[in-house]
């Protein structure tokens, strides 16, 4: 069951945590603002993706389960 | 308001009459707005199928497609509303028409807006909808000419389900769904993040079908002469016929309909022009001598980065400079941002910045690496909206920066081969206040 990572753009205040728990998947921008990798989430990855979903600030980052 | 703007003026049509295929059809054919009266006398009384659902097929067999710029096939929402709506939906009537250049669905809820209403009757029925809102941009004497068109309706027995109507603010994306959704619900007009989509929980969480005002027209049209009968105008791929807004390069603008497949060359005088606008701010630039060869469609223009949009087509003359108008347009594209969304935010004023240094406006000389940080700003800001808002600007200035590329490097060497520096394209001068987002 793969899963992507997913940001609420308007949420988002650009904190900047996600990137540090996921440099893997998520980068920030110049502006810092997430840049997320456009793929799914690897199964090794899979702990600290929903770390960076329930400890984001903002409650902007979801994680969706691919069809 | 209404806009400072000469009103568009009606392009005659060659055929007059609904059993033709010319271009007409939306329309009164000698230009005069069609009251009651004359209305039931050309197009007689709201067809109604009788229950909900029924109209869907001859949608669908049309092959109608939206025509607020996204041409998304309308049955396609009709069926989805209808089956998520359990009675309970609201259909809405767009004519926000937040895009400067266009004054399409100004000028048909002027000159035919019954047809307009009947439209959204019909859909109502079609969507099984127990509200029917019509969203309209700001403007005083339409919203006077709307409620003396619905109390004669009411009063003649003509409408099921009465009409609110909504004032739409004169913003860039007034009209964008999930704003649109937003206002109608009495917030503000402001893009929300998706999903849920509209046609899923809308206007008070209530599945909500949104059409353009054109496509409601069309679909009040189909209901009464049938899919056959539309198909008669336009391609097999896009049928019909579209309301353009026409902005010649002598500074005329015209709102005309003109079947889908029409040459540009009949409908834009493209001798002296540079390039042509097509599909309006979130549109593109194409060269003149190669548009001249080009034909009104999507599937035509796609493989080319542009789309028809809402119907927009600009001559641009050619003693002006294609930069400075895309500068112009950047700066007012940035303005009309809703600021929600971090790389819009950060990204478009950049962009704008930098554009209007390399045209010539901003007043210092374009960083050497201007080109290399527009192509950066483009590409972070692109995709990571809640709404289209930065892939649209991004889409247009970036075939600015394609089809003037000559124009780019003479201005690079502190040059511009432009000969008049008055503004071509409008870019309004925004709202008062920020907050004006209702």
């Amino acid at each position: 069951m793969a899963a992507t990572l997913r940001v609420n753009p308007i949420a988002c205040s650009g904190h900047g945590l996600c990137a540090e728990l996921l440099p893997e998947l998520i980068t920030l921008d110049e502006w810092g603002y997430p840049v997320i990798a456009d793929q799914p989430v690897p199964a090794r990855l899979g702990k600290q993706a929903r770390r960076a979903v329930t400890d984001c600030p903002a409650l902007a980052l979801r994680l969706a389960t691919a069809r | 308001m209404s806009p400072a703007l000469p009103g568009p003026t009606m392009a005659r049509p060659a055929t007059p009459g609904p059993d033709t295929a010319g271009f007409s059809r939306l329309l009164p054919p000698a230009g005069h707005p069609d009251d009651l009266a004359a209305h039931l006398g050309r197009h007689g009384p709201v067809p109604y199928r009788g229950g909900a659902g029924r109209l869907i097929a001859d949608v669908r067999a049309a092959g109608l497609t939206g025509r607020g710029g996204a041409a998304f096939p309308a049955y396609r929402k009709l069926e989805a509303v209808a089956a998520a709506g359990q009675g309970r939906a609201v259909v809405v009537g767009n004519a926000a028409e937040g895009e400067p250049a266009s004054h399409k669905d100004e000028a048909l809820l002027r000159l035919a807006p019954h047809l307009v209403l009947d439209g959204l009757q019909l859909a109502a029925e079609a969507a099984g909808a127990a509200r029917a809102v019509l969203y309209v941009r700001r403007d005083v004497h339409a919203a006077t000419r709307l409620d003396r068109h619905l109390t004669q309706r009411l009063a003649r027995g003509l409408d099921r389900i009465a009409v609110g109507v909504v004032p739409a603010p004169p913003r860039f994306l007034a009209g964008e769904e999930s704003a649109l959704a937003s206002r109608v619900g009495g917030g503000a007009a402001l893009p929300q993040f998706t999903p849920p989509r509209v046609f899923e929980r809308g206007v008070d969480g209530r599945p909500t079908l949104v059409q353009n005002v054109e496509t409601l027209a069309h679909l009040a049209l189909i209901a009464r002469y049938g899919p056959d009968w539309f198909r008669a105008a336009g391609t097999p791929e896009e049928p019909g016929t579209m309301l353009c807004t026409l902005r010649q390069a002598d500074g005329s603008v015209t709102v005309a309909e003109a079947a889908i497949g029409t040459p540009l060359a009949s409908l834009l005088d493209l001798g002296p022009g540079t390039a042509v606008l097509v599909g309006g701010y979130h549109g593109a630039w194409i060269p003149a001598p190669h548009a001249s060869g080009l034909r009104l469609t999507n599937t035509v223009l796609r493989p080319l980065g542009a789309f028809l949009g809402a119907g927009v087509l600009a001559a641009l003359p050619a003693d002006r400079c294609g930069l400075a108008e895309t500068a112009r347009v950047a700066r007012y594209l940035a303005l009309e941002s809703a600021g929600q969304c971090g790389p819009c935010l950060n990204g478009l004023p950049r962009i704008a910045a930098a554009l209007a240094d390399l045209a010539g406006l901003g007043g210092r000389r374009p960083d050497p690496r201007v080109l290399a940080d527009l192509s950066r700003w483009a590409g972070l800001v692109e995709g990571r909206g809640a709404c289209h808002h930065p892939d649209g600007t991004v889409r247009f200035i970036r075939s600015a920066l394609r089809v003037f590329a000559a124009e780019v490097r003479q201005h690079q060497l502190g040059r511009c081969s432009a000969r008049s520096s008055v503004p071509f394209l409008p870019t309004p001068s925004g709202p008062s206040t920020d907050a004006d987002w209702s």
